[in-house]
């Protein structure tokens, strides 16, 4: 088990703190700023591990980086606190947006990204939480986060704490039937401390959703299992905050956060053909140059 | 050569007093199960526990995905489900929710083996084993009889890891006594030196009969209780190729990968194999008949296991 930083934890906490203090638009450039340097890394440490998905990496970065730095109930020096909210992401294949986050929040030493995917490096392609503190739980397979969301929203309830579940999903990822499953159970027993958060970027690995398997109507399907449904520009860090964090009502909240698959990097945006391709060198020079403006 | 008349027990019964009785010292402990209230004996646990009881519907992957939630956030989940559904629908979140999560998880596949006789192949769970074997990290347990199954529940509750415990349904006589479950251990409920039958589950009380059986025949015949299939009692094996001069297995479940799989595995590797007996199924789906039907069909009764003890003895002497 990789162990916490103590000089990035206490960054990170004056990062929260900062931006407790903050005005909109000043929340809004420390969180856009945040999440541009976790691509970077992300780019960086992709071209050295020479794989990662790094499209789906930059689709959900907006959203970790908003959840990390603005919203979990989390203390990356004690990733065990029993009262913590939970964070899972059922999408594990963007496993490098989550080491960078967490990396960034102080969870694990910024030197530890070097080894991803590197053998016997415990940041494997798809996250472990035997080995990473912040990982709440195993992804890879699609389909698996959300039910193990649902167990652990009303592992909250029976226990009566307060502590919030999210768990990000991917768009491609609905069509795996198990999450209809835990959709089914969750607005069954009305977790109203449970958000599922859409990575809703509307391209999968070999196509775009809609020509693949449609979702939409994505919200009439959640609303029709009992859910109550937000839908935000998903690299708008202040709608996803205020989404993140509006009142519940007596039902689990689906937030649909629209996004660009491969955000952040012209060449990269949209295009279904960087799901998993590697940027050369030249192309992760002009990445971060566009992400640094 | 007829066996007298003994009573015997459906297993779920012990299963289900015990997981009450817990619950009762642990307020960790729940309950997780599809639909499956009745058929995994949990009417009275649900009256006396309501709010642990938690009833995701016909959902199996959702029911194991909740289980590993509810473990991770420090329950004591007992996930219940008909065998062949819990493990085959399932089978990808044993091994990525609960086994390679390391969640502690109990695992409980009710009705396992051909219980279900004439509702046939769909519903029986003869698969199960080798499945559930080839995943790491997972404790495969099946228990002889109510008193092994209960004191089985015990330990796994307190196991704190992932745990599969096949609860039977086909009713079977006591078999193990006063002898609680061992974790890793195989028992020995007869001692022989001619042949050794390693059984698990519904076959222990038949191997048993068939150790009586052969030794009118002059043949002695060590009888192991091997409840514990994963991971499995590799010295009690290696005892039985040096004591004895050849064993069977038998099992309800197939024999490419179940309790015959594994013990030969350990056979095959040491330095003076034994000769061996799979008793099991193999690769054949059931025609319709009843438990019984079907395990006289596949050559799972006490006669047939005599058969193949005797044979070996004979064989090899």
């Amino acid at each position: 088990m990789l162990v916490a930083d103590p000089r990035t934890a206490a960054a990170w906490r004056r990062f929260r703190q900062e931006f407790t203090d903050a005005g909109p638009e000043r929340r809004r450039e420390m969180l856009r700023e945040r999440a541009n340097q976790s691509r970077t890394t992300d780019l960086h440490m992709i071209g050295r591990a020479g794989l990662g998905h790094v499209g789906g990496d930059m689709s959900v970065l907006d959203i970790l980086t908003t959840l990390f730095f603005s919203v979990l109930r989390v203390d990356p020096e004690k990733p065990e606190w029993a009262d913590r909210d939970r964070f899972v992401l059922s999408k594990g294949h963007t496993a490098g947006a989550l080491y960078t986050t967490l990396a960034a929040a102080g969870f694990f030493a910024d030197a530890e990204l070097e080894t991803f995917a590197g053998p016997l490096s415990a940041l494997n392609g798809h996250p472990n939480r035997v080995k990473v503190p912040g990982v709440e739980t195993n992804t890879g397979p699609l389909g698996h986060g959300l039910p193990v969301s649902v167990g652990m929203a009303v592992a909250a309830k029976l226990s009566g704490s307060s502590r919030h579940v999210y768990v990000v999903l991917g768009d491609g990822e609905l069509q795996e039937g198990s999450n209809w499953e835990a959709a089914m159970t969750a607005g069954h027993r009305r977790l109203d401390n449970l958000t599922a958060i859409v990575d809703r970027n509307r391209l999968q690995q070999g196509a775009r959703t809609e020509e693949t398997n449609t979702l939409d109507p994505l919200d009439d399907k959640f609303r029709a299992f009992g859910w109550d449904v937000l839908e935000v520009d998903g690299h708008d860090h202040l709608s996803l905050y205020d989404a993140f964090t509006a009142p519940r009502g007596d039902r689990p909240t689906c937030v649909i956060a629209n996004t660009v698959k491969g955000r952040g990097v012209s060449f990269m945006e949209d295009r279904v053909e960087w799901h998993h391709k590697v940027p050369s060198t030249e192309q992760i020079v002009t990445a971060t140059a566009e992400l640094a403006r | 050569m007829s066996a007298p008349v003994r009573e015997v027990f459906d297993s779920r019964v012990a299963f289900a007093e015990e997981l009450s009785a817990l619950a009762r010292e642990d307020e960790r402990i729940v309950a997780v199960c599809n639909d499956s209230v009745g058929s995994s004996n949990l009417v009275q646990f649900q009256k006396e526990f309501p709010d642990r009881l938690i009833n995701v519907g016909i959902a199996e992957q959702d029911m194991v995905g909740v289980g590993a939630g509810l473990a991770l956030s420090g329950y004591i989940p007992f996930v219940c489900g008909a065998s062949p559904f819990l493990t085959g629908r399932a089978l990808e979140q044993i091994k990525a929710d609960v086994a390679y999560s390391q969640s502690p998880v109990v695992l409980c596949g009710m009705s396992p083996g051909m219980a279900y006789g004439e509702l046939g192949p769909t519903h029986h769970s003869i698969e199960d084993l080798s499945w559930l074997r080839a995943i790491a990290g997972l404790d495969v347990v099946v228990p002889a009889d109510p008193a092994e199954t209960r004191s089985a529940v015990r330990w796994a509750a307190h196991a704190a890891r992932p745990v599969f415990l096949r609860v039977g349904r086909f009713k079977v006589p006591a078999v193990t006594g006063d002898r609680p479950f061992t974790f890793g251990a195989a028992t020995t409920l007869r001692d022989g030196s001619d042949v050794t039958v390693v059984a698990a589950g519904t076959m222990v009380s038949r191997a048993l009969e068939a150790a009586e059986e052969a030794a009118e025949q002059g043949v002695s015949v060590r009888v192991l209780n091997m409840s514990t299939i994963a991971p499995l009692d590799e010295d009690a094996i290696r005892r039985a190729m040096t004591e004895t001069r050849g064993i069977v297995t038998a099992e309800e479940a197939t024999t490419t990968g179940g309790l015959g799989a594994a013990v030969a595995a350990v056979v095959v590797t040491e330095r003076a194999p034994v000769p061996m007996r799979l008793l099991g199924i193999h690769r054949e789906f059931a025609p319709t008949g009843t438990t019984a039907f079907l395990l006289e069909h596949f050559g799972l009764t006490a006669g047939d296991i005599r058969l193949a003890a005797i044979g070996l003895a004979r064989t090899d002497a």
